[in-house]
């Protein structure tokens, strides 16, 4: 279909004809009533430990008030050695972690090495800043490389800390009670694991946006452990009946068929080659 | 190269230049006008994205001049003018190979190969058009 209308293709990247359009309709809406996107209202939490880095998250995606997604998948690959939990709105965390571990495969690709999370912080402090916070995503990255065991987090304006413990999303508060309480410096991995465990658990019991599963993802020199679920929650529930009806529940009153009059109009015959 | 479609290359003050005949607004191709839609952009970030590039170049070339003399952005900028003149027709997508190799975009991803990409765009517009607005005979 050809626009008459546009001297030039539109630019590629991201597109705000609708700007306007949005402004306008929800003035009229009175009260808000516009789809919300779907955030992931988290706990996320990471730690350092003497071997590496464990970082946990929550499985539960909501959409305002309801539930969206009870087995939603927070921890995101990056690369080999470095995983990314993300808060904020879902689709915001996805794509960036997702434009970020293609990045550094590109890097890896070229230069024949595993990529630094220094490195990963660094792109992404770049994109998150050129867009002004409009990207809503809080990162924790969390990675084992060549120079030792990182933990960084990334605000959605482009703030980057690095930290040895952390916590973030809407249960951050009482994960962070936890992890104050039990952090020491060079844990053993059960002990770091059962931190974090607890540090979301906590954040799980006292928020609402966060529940479900808990996953955990551990990253040393040898390798990746991504356990998921590390815990699941007490309050999974089945399905107490079968609901497929068998045929004939539903009683038929009348029958009526009415056959489709079709004519042939043109018939032609192609050959086919099958040489 | 006709002057309007060149006219793309500076950085707006006001952000939109009106795209009809004599700098008035052409209501058959953008409707009516609005005072506050000229002068406001109705996104944030719609102003700073569109010149994202441009800016870009302009605080990387100004730093290398500062560093090492102004030969060195003078001998970059000729060659991105002359990769960026390897261009098919308007209305088709040109791959801009040179030019990516040049600003080391070839091995970088980011929003702008993933969303709404020119190549997989739904609607095309009128060739004749197109290459007139380019020659500036519109």
């Amino acid at each position: 279909m050809a626009l008459s209308n546009s001297y030039e293709t539109p630019a590629p990247g991201f597109n705000f004809d609708n700007a306007a359009r949005n402004a306008a309709l929800e003035g009229l809406f009175d009260g808000g009533q516009t789809p919300k996107p779907l955030k992931t209202g988290t706990t996320i939490a990471g730690v350092v430990f003497k071997d590496g880095v464990v970082l946990g998250a929550d499985t539960r995606a909501t959409s305002s008030e309801v539930v969206a997604d009870k087995m939603c998948a927070k921890i995101h690959f990056i690369s080999p050695n470095i995983y990314c939990c993300g808060a904020g709105t879902a689709a915001d965390t996805e794509k960036t972690t997702d434009l970020l571990s293609s990045n550094l495969t590109i890097f890896s690709l070229n230069s024949g090495r595993n990529p630094r999370v220094v490195m990963a912080v660094n792109i992404l402090q770049d994109m998150l800043y050129r867009y002004h916070g409009q990207i809503g995503a809080n990162l924790i990255l969390g990675g084992v490389d060549c120079t030792g065991n990182h933990l960084y987090t990334v605000g959605p304006y482009g703030s980057v800390n690095k930290v040895p413990y952390l916590s973030m999303g809407s249960g951050d508060l009482a994960a962070l009670g936890i992890l104050e309480d039990g952090f020491k410096a060079d844990l053993e991995l059960s002990l770091a694991k059962e931190l974090v465990r607890a540090a979301i658990h906590a954040g799980i019991m006292s928020d609402l946006g966060s529940g479900s599963n808990i996953d955990i993802c551990v990253i040393t020199k040898q390798g990746v452990d991504y356990i998921r679920p590390y815990q699941e929650s007490q309050y999974k529930h089945s399905r107490k009946t079968k609901y497929k009806y068998p045929a004939g529940t539903t009683p038929i009153l009348t029958e009526k068929v009415v056959p489709l009059k079709l004519e042939v109009v043109q018939e032609t015959v192609q050959q086919m080659e099958t040489a | 190269i006709g002057l309007r479609s060149q006219l793309k290359d500076s950085v707006p003050v006001a952000g939109f230049c009106p795209q009809g005949a004599y700098g008035v607004q052409d209501s058959l191709r953008s409707g009516f006008t609005s005072v506050k839609n000229d002068l406001i952009p109705s996104h944030p970030l719609e102003l700073s994205e569109k010149n994202f590039q441009l800016n870009q170049d302009k605080m990387n070339f100004s730093t290398l001049r500062n560093i090492q003399g102004l030969h060195a952005p003078l001998k970059l900028q000729m060659e991105y003018r002359a990769a960026r003149q390897i261009q098919r027709l308007p209305f088709l997508q040109s791959s801009n190979l040179a030019l990516d190799t040049l600003r080391n975009s070839d091995e970088c991803i980011g929003f702008e190969d993933i969303l709404s990409d020119p190549a997989q765009s739904e609607v095309m517009g009128e060739p004749h058009m197109m290459v007139e607005y380019k020659l500036g005979l519109l």
